[in-house]
């Protein structure tokens, strides 16, 4: 356990350094999603009898609770090939659960701080929503897939130069496909089964249900439980591999 | 008679097409400080980084106190402690957190690591530089900060590799006395350096190691003892010619048979002759 607070301890002290360029950085993003989509483009639309920034709110926060959970590569990459600190992990006499669980927890630190900043611009909105357990299990599961996803990465990559790819080509186009910004139900047949299988897509959907009509489908948790296990299965898997 | 602390058999890595150690063995006693000693890329990092458990090796063995290092490799890792030759330090964090966290990892109580935090910034002089971010750090701080990190777990072996590279005389000088101290608290210590008067200085026996093998292991005194007590360099036109003698009256000889004409100087053999003189047989 304590090798474990560790390695959570050390992203914690971080983020606490950087609180409020963290903050900053965090808000920028929905913040102009809400106004140039939600109050922009989106005045005068609505979808299923709730306006659009109702609808894109939700999305909002599973899109940057991706972003924000996957975004540990960077720090894991700056401590790996710049710093060289995951030498001190790995010479130290912590397993590597030990290790995956304090970068993929404090991944799911950096997802909620920003799930909290935006509910609080929601809020400042006058958006209303229904909040419950569920509503932050689903936020947690999802943070916990894209944490472990960014960890794996992290380990794979041979260069920090390599971290950029990954991100444009997997995570850009799931925030723009996953549910975020428009319902998935009418994209074309060929490619409807695959965007809504993705855990981005999930989470957006499952979270929408709970926070503007107070209901989900315990099938969704269920499913975003096992891609969350397999993706810290992997993220575990590479650890070994970074060895050499 | 001395308990080995650390032994190594056959050590053999490569990379790709690179063989970096050709079945190196060496052994190290308790309390002893070894040095590795050879020029870059003879493999002294390499062999760090396997004992530390940092690099998987190809074949060989290793031993820690008589325990196979790699079937109790969580238990060898608690009784190392590693100094890697570039700053691994959390730069945003400060000296006292930096030690928090390696205490962490090698699960201290709370209460044992804030004794330890004390004792080692006494022991580095570094008690008015805790809360100290690392970035505002000197270089030669920071060479201390880390050193302490890797002592916070009170470790049976402490491997240094190249401790003082990039430093200045006066700061390297310091740390010697600081790593003399360290051994004299009872650590074993395994160094690498490609500084020949660390390894003179600090040294109990020396490895002169080339192209992942190992030559040579003896005293710095014994290897100085094979050349000879005394040194004539004698600058040619194009090259630097040494002798060496055991006799101060044939040394003075040499010297003024070359003196008219050249260039010439008397010295006491160092380490470096020693080492050189296997550099010569080795290229």
């Amino acid at each position: 356990m304590k090798g474990f607070f560790a390695t959570y301890l050390r992203e914690f002290l971080l983020l606490k350094k950087r609180f409020i360029r963290v903050l900053i950085s965090f808000s920028i993003n929905p913040l102009l999603y809400i106004f140039a989509f939600g109050i922009g483009l989106g005045k005068n639309i609505t979808i299923g009898g709730k306006s659009y920034l109702e609808f894109l709110i939700p999305g909002l926060i599973s899109a940057t609770s991706m972003m924000q959970a996957f975004a540990i590569n960077v720090e894991i990459n700056i401590a790996r090939f710049y710093l060289k600190i995951f030498e001190e992990f790995q010479s130290s006499p912590i397993s590597n659960l030990s290790y995956a669980l304090g970068e993929v927890l404090s991944g799911v630190t950096r997802a909620f701080l920003a799930t909290f900043i935006i509910l609080v611009i929601s809020f400042l909105a006058g958006v209303k929503f229904y909040l419950n357990f569920y509503f932050f299990l689903t936020v947690f599961l999802n943070a916990f897939v894209f944490a472990s996803l960014g960890l794996a990465s992290a380990m794979l990559i041979k260069s920090h130069a390599d971290q950029a790819l990954v991100t444009n080509f997997i995570i850009t186009p799931m925030m723009f496909l996953g549910g975020t910004f428009f319902p998935t139900e009418n994209l074309p047949f060929f490619i409807k089964p695959v965007i809504e299988a993705l855990p981005l897509t999930i989470t957006s959907h499952t979270l929408r249900s709970i926070a503007l009509y107070n209901s989900f489908k315990y099938s969704s948790l269920f499913i975003l439980l096992v891609i969350a296990i397999i993706s810290f299965m992997i993220a575990l898997y590479s650890i070994k591999g970074a060895k050499n | 008679m001395s308990k080995i602390a650390l032994k190594v058999e056959n050590l053999v890595k490569k990379y790709s097409s690179v063989v970096a150690l050709k079945g190196i063995s060496f052994e190290i006693k308790e309390k002893e400080l070894f040095a590795l000693l050879g020029p870059n890329g003879a493999g002294k990092t390499t062999t760090i980084r396997i004992i530390a458990g940092l690099t998987n090796p190809d074949s060989g063995k290793i031993y820690l106190f008589e325990k196979n290092l790699y079937n109790n490799l969580i238990w060898s890792k608690s009784q190392i402690g590693i100094v890697p030759q570039h700053i691994n330090l959390d730069m945003e964090l400060t000296v006292e957190e930096n030690l928090l966290i390696h205490g962490l990892l090698y699960k201290l109580s709370l209460s044992l690591i804030k004794k330890r935090i004390s004792e080692l910034l006494e022991l580095a002089d570094l008690k008015e530089r805790k809360n100290s971010k690392i970035k505002e750090l000197s270089g030669g701080l920071k060479r201390r900060v880390l050193i302490i990190r890797a002592l916070m777990h009170k470790p049976k072996l402490l491997l240094l590799d190249e401790p003082t590279v990039g430093l200045d005389p006066y700061i390297r000088r310091k740390i010697w006395s600081f790593i003399k101290n360290i051994q004299a608290n009872g650590t074993t210590i395994l160094l690498t350096t490609h500084y020949m008067e660390e390894a003179e200085y600090l040294a109990d026996r020396v490895a002169f190691i080339f192209s992942g093998e190992i030559k040579a292991i003896n005293t710095p005194k014994d290897f100085i003892k094979q050349l000879g007590n005394y040194a004539v360099d004698v600058y040619l036109s194009d090259k630097l010619k040494t002798s060496y003698f055991k006799e101060k009256k044939e040394a003075e000889k040499e010297l003024l048979k070359y003196s008219k004409n050249h260039f010439v100087s008397l010295r006491r053999v160092t380490l470096e002759d020693a080492f050189l003189k296997y550099v010569e047989k080795n290229l």
